[in-house]
């Protein structure tokens, strides 16, 4: 596994090659990832990753939170995926509580995610076909993406930064007309996957720039610690929602796509498949729609509705000591992963029994993902590099927290 | 879903594959077991940490071929005071184990596992650049995530929330 390693500090001086800088400010990059290339003429010698650019230092900050105030910082870690990261946050902490959540919530909670994984591969589509020159694609996407953003607004008030799951359930039941809108576009989005893909898959341009580039092998995939459709583009069958199934994923038929070229091209096939199994999904979770409550039975943990609270004196009671004390969580420490759009998302939640959580560690997919890149690029013409960050996915808020 | 209290008794949790597999290898190298939440956590010696987790790569029973995450704890003021947690995922068997290692305060060096799996660089790294704990062995130990020049380990918990100033 010598071949590996990581890429020492690179240094100028080599007579033939030079040292070129991409970033931290360049289009392609997906924000403010720097790498660094060596290069001879066209062909990349070495390339090394530099990041920390965006590190605001979330971990640090949820030490100084109660365990509720934590769930909007989980938002900003991955812009484009917050429901995933809440849901990864309060399963956490509900394993560490030992709380039951109501089926109604695990339904809309899988049903929100799905919309989230949709959202998030229509901004890698775009973006991805973008850097290699398919510009109509981008404005395709976020026609669609358009959509999801109202709903998640209509649902949470926020088009982005949603905070819409709470520990022991989710914030509010959601409006009147939300189902409709949501099956409406379920009903038209896979017309649209068709358009993405008549615009892509069978493109010559397209195929000369992602078949047979950037390939990484199975075992070394597994070696580097990648995962998502980077991982399941290179042939390892694995995704959480099925393996090690969380908020009722289990009742959930669905397919896992895999390809085994290994190429930006079947990374393109995983992401482009998934899109059409989580609108699957989300119908399956729409038809199937449990009735009953959306928060757990558990007073000291989830606030009161309004109403109880202007008119019980119990409920007020609670509601003023989860706002000013927060709540204890028994001590102990867990573990937590859920497949987020890139991979696996995982939080580390350890508690000595107080309302501040004593750690909170996120292992971030896009980390590991990022790891993959010197394998995928060295020996390969500069051109590529930009399709191969394209084709792992990365949101360097994530992987910088 | 009460939660029920954590088995911390090795003789009740030798059946585990991973627990079975380093006691068979080397009872001195386990310190302690944990099942907790439905987890199992495992206390290693810092001196085979790297060893142990070649062993439950390449044990058949194991598979676990795969390295989640690797984090750490500070438990200021306690003695050890920080916990290297490593999280190892079996992708054929679909489980999971937490392996720690402690190690005091004075010199927290642990052998890096970057030559069992190469993806452990940019974990170590972050904990070396947060926490201020060294892997021997590391190909390229360095700042990820601070800038270069940064004074101190700003996950350490006697590191202020607003940073010295």
């Amino acid at each position: 596994m010598a071949h590996l390693a990581p890429t020492p500090v690179i240094e100028p001086g080599q007579d033939r090659t030079m040292i070129l800088n991409m970033g931290p400010q360049h289009p392609s990059t997906h924000g403010v990832l720097r790498v660094i290339l060596e290069i001879d003429g066209e062909n990349i010698v070495r390339i090394m990753p530099d990041i920390g650019y965006l590190h605001t230092g979330i971990e640090k900050t949820c030490e100084a939170k109660f365990y509720q105030q934590v769930v909007p910082l989980t938002d900003r870690i991955d812009y484009l995926c917050p429901m995933t990261n809440n849901l990864c946050y309060v399963l956490a902490v509900e394993k560490l509580l030992g709380l039951e959540i109501p089926p109604k919530a695990q339904w809309l909670r899988v049903l929100l995610n799905e919309l989230t994984r949709i959202n998030s591969h229509l901004v890698w589509l775009g973006t991805h076909a973008l850097d290699i020159g398919a510009m109509t694609v981008f404005l395709y996407c976020f026609r669609e993406r358009e959509e999801i953003l109202k709903i998640f607004e209509i649902v949470s008030g926020q088009r982005m930064m949603t905070s819409y799951f709470r520990i022991g359930g989710i914030a509010l039941e959601p409006p009147l007309g939300f189902f409709d809108r949501v099956r409406d576009f379920a009903g038209y989005f896979p017309e649209k996957v068709d358009e993405y893909e008549n615009l892509l898959t069978g493109n010559p341009i397209w195929g000369m720039r992602t078949k047979g580039v950037a390939i990484i092998t199975a075992e070394d995939a597994i070696a580097l610690s990648a995962s998502g459709p980077t991982l399941r583009g290179s042939g390892v069958d694995i995704d959480l929602r099925r393996d090690m199934p969380y908020s009722s994923y289990e009742k959930f038929q669905f397919r896992v796509p895999i390809a085994t070229e290994g190429d930006v091209f079947a990374r393109y096939m995983c992401r482009v498949q998934e899109l059409r199994e989580s609108i699957g999904i989300v119908r399956q979770a729409l038809d199937g729609m449990p009735e009953g409550p959306i928060k757990a039975d558990a007073p000291k943990v989830v606030l009161p509705d309004r109403e109880k609270m202007k008119t019980q004196m119990e409920a007020l009671i609670y509601h003023f000591k989860i706002i000013t004390e927060g709540f204890a969580v028994p001590a102990g420490e867990v573990y937590q992963a859920v497949e987020s759009p890139r991979g696996e998302m995982g939080y580390y939640i350890v508690s000595d029994g107080t309302a501040k959580p004593y750690r909170v560690h996120m292992r971030a997919a896009c980390l590991a993902n990022l790891q993959t890149l010197p394998t995928m690029c060295e020996g390969r013409l500069l051109a590529d590099v930009v399709a191969a960050i394209g084709s792992i996915d990365i949101v360097l808020g994530e992987i910088d927290r | 879903m009460a939660l029920s209290p954590a088995i911390t008794d090795l003789e009740e949790l030798k059946s585990h594959p991973a627990v079975a597999c380093l006691t068979a290898w080397n009872p001195a190298a386990v310190q302690g077991v944990k099942f907790d939440r439905d987890e199992m956590t495992i206390y290693l010696d810092s001196a085979h940490l790297r060893e142990a987790c070649v062993i439950l790569r390449d044990d058949r029973e194991c598979a676990f071929n795969f390295l989640s995450d690797v984090t750490c704890v500070d438990w200021t003021p306690a003695e050890p005071r920080f916990e290297v947690v490593y999280h190892l995922l079996s992708i054929s068997k679909k489980e999971r184990v937490r392996l720690k290692v402690r190690l005091g305060s004075a010199n927290p060096v642990v052998e890096s596992v970057t030559s069992v799996w190469p993806g452990a660089n940019f974990f170590e790294c972050e904990v070396f650049d947060l926490f201020g704990i060294r892997f021997s062995g590391h190909p390229y130990l360095r700042r990820i995530q601070m800038p270069e020049d940064w004074e101190g380990h700003p996950l350490r918990k006697d590191y202020p929330v607003e940073g010295y100033r």
